[in-house]
C-alpha cells in the first residue's frame, strides 16, 4: 500500500462544506434501527459545535427506498424531494444536509438531473403546485451528514475523552470503514475521497486514533443492495454478500466497523447473528462479533457520551468488547433501560456470553 | 527565401522526417523538450512482433540526421505566421522563421492512476506497460517481486472506455500486452500470465503468430473480460476481479504482478504549442487532419503538417511511413510557394 498514492486521490476528490446553518433531515429506516443516531449528530452539532442546524417534523421520507425498488416513478420521486425544498425555504435555509445516504444520492441524482435537463425541473414545479401549492427553489448546498461530522473531525478530536486506542496496548483500533453506495459510487466528486477510496470515514478514524484497514473485499455490498433483501427470495444472495465481506475482513483482525449508510451497519451487524446461526462461525475476538458503529455513536463514544444513552443496547453484536478496549466505562445494570428506567427486555441470545 | 523547416519533435517520427527533409537539402531544424532524443522508442526495450531491440532502430534514426540542427530541452515559447513564414520564438532564447512547421509531437501515454479501481500508485505492485519495459531494459523495479509466480495484463486501460473519456482504440496495446506477456514467461518461466482482454486486435503482419506463442509455446492465458477492481490481500498480493464473458462467470484471481496497457493521448505539450497557432483537434483530443484519406499530413492551417501519434494512435511503422510523407507534402509545400 502506498499512502501517499491515496492521499493525492483524497486531494482530488474535496468539496468546501459551509461552516453553519443547515436545514437536516432525517432518515426514516435510520430513526427505527440506530434512533439515537441522529439525535447525538444534533446533539454534537448543536451544543458541542454550537453550530445552526434547523429540523422540522413536517419532512418526510425522500421516496428513495420506493424508487429504487420501483414502487414509484422518478417524477414522483422528485415531487417528495421539491416539498422538502420547499419547506427548507421556508424556513430560510439554503444549505440542505440529509441523514440519509440512499436519500444524498437521489438527491445528487436529482439535482444532476434537473442541471441537465432543466425541463424536468420547469415539469415538477408544476406538479408541487398542483399538488401541494408549494414553491420551491434548489439548496445552495447539498451535504450528507457525515460530511459534517468529517469537516469537524478534528474539532471533535480536539474534544475527545476517548480515542480509537486499545488502552491496555496502546495501539491504533483496527477500523474497518463502510461506505453507502450511493454516497459517491453514483457521483464520485460528490463525495470525499470518491468512489473508490472514499475518505470520509477514513479520516475521521485517522483524527480519532484509529488505523484504517484496506481488505480486499472493502468495495463490495453490505449485503442490502435494495433488491437482495426487499425481494425475500432473493435474500440469500443479500447473506452471501455480508458472508464474502466478513470472510475477507477476518484476516485483518478488525476491532470494529464504522459506517455511514442506513442499511450497511444494519445488515453487517445483523447478519453476524445469522451467519453464526446457520454456520457456527462468528468472526472478531474471542467469538464475540466484529462491532459495527455508525460514525454519529462513535464521534458519541469519543466525545464521551453514555453508551447506552447513544442507543448501543439495540445492536445485535455485543458492544462492550470495544467499550473496555477503549477503556469508555458503562454500568451493565444500565443497559436495557429505556427513559425513566423503562425496561425493555433482553436478547435471548445476547453475542457475549453473561452480558 | 530560407529554407527552414522546424519539426517540433525528437521521437521516432521527427527523427525519420527530419532526416528525409534533410535529404531534399532543406535546414531542418529539430526541437525536443526532453533532454534525449528518441521520446517512448528511447524507453522501450523490445518491439513487437519480432522483439527487435528498440536501441538498434533508435541507433538507426539517430544516425540518419547528421547535418540536422536539433535543440534538447527546449520548448516554443511562441508561434505565429508571419507572412508567407512562420516566426519561432525557441524557449532557449533563439528566434527562427521557416517555410512549414512540421508537428511530429507524439503520444503521452494515459495515465494509469486515473483508472483509480486498478490502484496504480496504490498498490505495491501494479506497474504500467512503460515500467515493465523499464524493468527489461534495466533490471531494476522494487515493484517487481524476485520471481513473480502469478502476472496479469489488463488491456485497454484508458481505450476504447467512456469512463476515461477515450473511445478509441489505441492499436498498439494489444500487441505490446501479448509481446510483454511473451517475455514475462521467458523471465519467469515458473509463472502463469494472464491477459484480460475485450477484443484482441492483432492486425498487423506477424501479430497473430505472436498471439499463438503466446497462447501455444507461453502458455498465457487469454481471459475476455474487463478488470473490475484491485485489491491488496494481507501477504500484499494483488486480488483481482474481473468478468469471464466466455464462461460468463465473474472471477477472481490472486496475482503477485499487475500490469496495466496505459493507451495514448495526444501530447499535452503538442498541444499547447498547438493552441498557439488554434490548430483543431477532433473530440478525442488529437489533431484534426485536413481530410482523413487523401491529406492526412496536412492540417488546417497552410505551411503546418503532421506525423505520427499527434493524429491518433500508430505503430511505428505506421508513424515512420508518416514522416516520409510528411517530408513529401513539405516538399510539396515549399515548392508550390517558390
Amino acid at each position: 500500500m502506498i499512502y501517499e498514492g491515496k492521499q493525492k486521490i483524497w486531494s482530488d476528490y474535496q468539496k468546501d462544506i459551509p461552516d453553519d446553518h443547515y436545514f437536516y433531515v432525517r432518515s426514516c429506516i435510520r430513526q427505527s434501527f440506530f434512533p439515537a443516531s441522529e439525535q447525538v449528530f444534533l446533539d454534537i452539532t448543536r451544543n458541542r459545535l454550537k453550530k445552526d442546524f434547523f429540523e422540522t417534523e413536517h419532512h418526510t421520507t425522500c421516496g428513495g427506498i420506493a424508487y429504487h425498488s420501483d414502487a414509484i416513478p422518478q417524477e414522483t420521486a422528485m415531487t417528495i424531494i421539491a416539498r422538502q425544498f420547499a419547506l427548507m425555504n421556508k424556513y430560510g435555509y439554503e444549505n440542505y444536509v440529509c441523514s440519509c445516504i440512499t436519500s444524498f444520492g437521489l438527491y445528487t441524482e436529482t439535482l444532476e438531473t434537473w442541471r441537465e435537463f432543466p425541463e424536468l425541473e420547469a415539469k415538477i414545479k408544476e406538479k408541487l403546485w398542483e399538488s401541494c401549492k408549494l414553491e420551491f427553489a434548489k439548496p445552495k448546498y447539498l451535504a450528507h451528514a457525515s460530511d459534517i461530522i468529517y469537516k469537524f473531525r478534528n474539532q471533535i478530536a480536539q474534544q475527545a475523552k476517548f480515542k480509537l486506542i486499545n488502552k491496555k496496548t496502546g495501539e491504533p483500533l483496527r477500523v474497518v470503514e463502510h461506505i453507502g453506495c450511493h454516497y459517491a459510487k453514483m457521483f464520485p466528486s460528490k463525495g470525499f475521497g470518491g468512489a473508490e477510496y472514499p475518505y470520509v470515514l477514513a479520516g475521521m478514524i485517522e483524527a480519532w486514533g484509529g488505523e484504517v484497514i484496506d481488505y480486499p473485499e472493502r468495495r463490495h455490498c453490505c449485503g442490502f443492495g435494495f433488491r437482495q433483501y426487499l425481494v425475500q427470495s432473493n435474500r440469500g444472495y443479500s447473506l452471501s454478500n455480508t458472508h464474502k465481506k466478513f470472510e475477507s475482513m477476518e484476516p485483518f483482525k478488525p476491532d470494529m466497523i464504522i459506517t455511514n449508510c442506513p442499511g450497511c451497519p444494519y445488515f453487517l451487524d445483523r447478519w453476524q447473528y445469522v451467519i453464526s446461526e446457520m454456520e457456527g462461525k462468528t468472526y472478531g475476538q474471542d467469538g464475540h462479533g466484529i462491532p459495527v458503529f455508525t460514525y454519529e455513536e462513535v464521534a458519541g463514544l469519543v466525545l464521551g457520551y453514555d453508551p447506552w444513552d447513544l442507543g448501543l443496547q439495540v445492536h445485535q453484536v455485543s458492544v462492550e468488547p470495544l467499550l473496555d478496549k477503549m477503556g469508555i466505562p458503562y454500568d451493565p445494570a444500565k443497559k436495557y433501560q429505556g427513559v425513566n428506567g423503562k425496561d425493555l427486555g433482553r436478547p435471548e441470545l445476547p453475542s457475549c456470553p453473561g452480558l | 527565401m530560407n529554407n527552414n523547416v522546424i519539426v517540433i519533435g525528437g521521437g521516432p517520427c521527427g527523427l525519420e522526417a527530419s532526416a528525409q527533409l534533410h535529404k531534399m537539402g532543406y535546414n531542418v531544424i529539430l526541437i525536443e523538450k526532453d533532454d534525449h532524443l528518441g521520446g517512448h522508442l528511447a524507453k522501450w526495450d523490445r518491439l513487437f512482433p519480432e522483439g527487435i531491440p528498440a536501441k538498434e532502430l533508435l541507433d538507426q534514426l539517430t544516425g540518419n540526421i547528421n547535418g540536422v540542427k536539433y535543440f534538447l530541452k527546449t520548448e516554443v515559447k511562441s508561434i505565429n505566421l508571419l507572412d508567407k513564414e512562420y516566426n519561432v520564438i525557441l524557449s532557449n532564447g533563439i528566434t527562427i522563421l521557416a517555410q512549414a512547421v512540421l508537428m511530429a509531437s507524439g503520444f503521452d501515454l494515459f495515465p494509469a492512476q486515473k483508472k483509480e479501481e486498478y490502484g496504480y500508485g496504490i498498490y505495491d505492485h501494479v506497474i504500467t506497460n512503460a515500467d515493465l519495459e523499464n524493468y527489461f531494459k534495466t533490471g531494476k523495479d522494487c515493484r517487481i517481486k524476485q520471481n513473480p509466480q502469478r502476472i496479469g495484463f489488463v488491456h485497454c486501460v484508458g481505450s476504447r472506455d467512456e469512463k476515461a473519456g477515450n473511445r478509441y482504440c489505441s492499436k498498439v496495446c494489444c500487441a505490446t500486452a501479448v509481446k510483454q506477456a511473451c517475455e514475462v514467461k521467458e523471465a519467469f518461466p515458473d509463472a502463469q500470465v494472464y491477459c484480460f482482454y475485450m477484443d484482441l486486435r492483432m492486425f498487423g503482419r506477424g501479430y497473430e503468430d505472436l498471439y499463438l506463442k503466446a497462447q501455444r509455446d507461453c502458455g498465457v492465458r487469454f481471459i475476455r473480460g474487463r478488470v473490475s477492481e484491485v485489491a491488496e490481500d494481507l501477504n500484499k498480493q494483488l486480488v483481482v476481479k474481473a468478468e469471464d464473458t466466455l464462461s460468463g462467470k465473474p472471477i477472481k484471481v490472486t496475482l503477485d504482478l499487475l500490469v496495466l496497457m496505459s493507451g495514448m493521448t495526444n501530447c499535452s505539450a503538442g498541444t499547447r504549442i498547438a493552441e498557439m497557432l488554434s490548430l483543431k483537434r477532433d473530440e478525442d483530443g488529437f489533431f484534426t487532419c485536413k481530410d482523413t484519406i487523401f491529406s492526412l499530413q496536412e492540417s488546417d492551417k497552410s505551411g503546418v503538417f503532421y506525423a505520427g501519434a499527434c493524429t491518433g494512435p500508430k505503430t511505428l511503422p505506421d508513424t515512420l511511413h508518416e514522416a516520409r510523407a510528411a517530408a513529401l507534402a513539405i516538399n510539396n509545400y515549399i515548392k508550390n510557394k517558390e
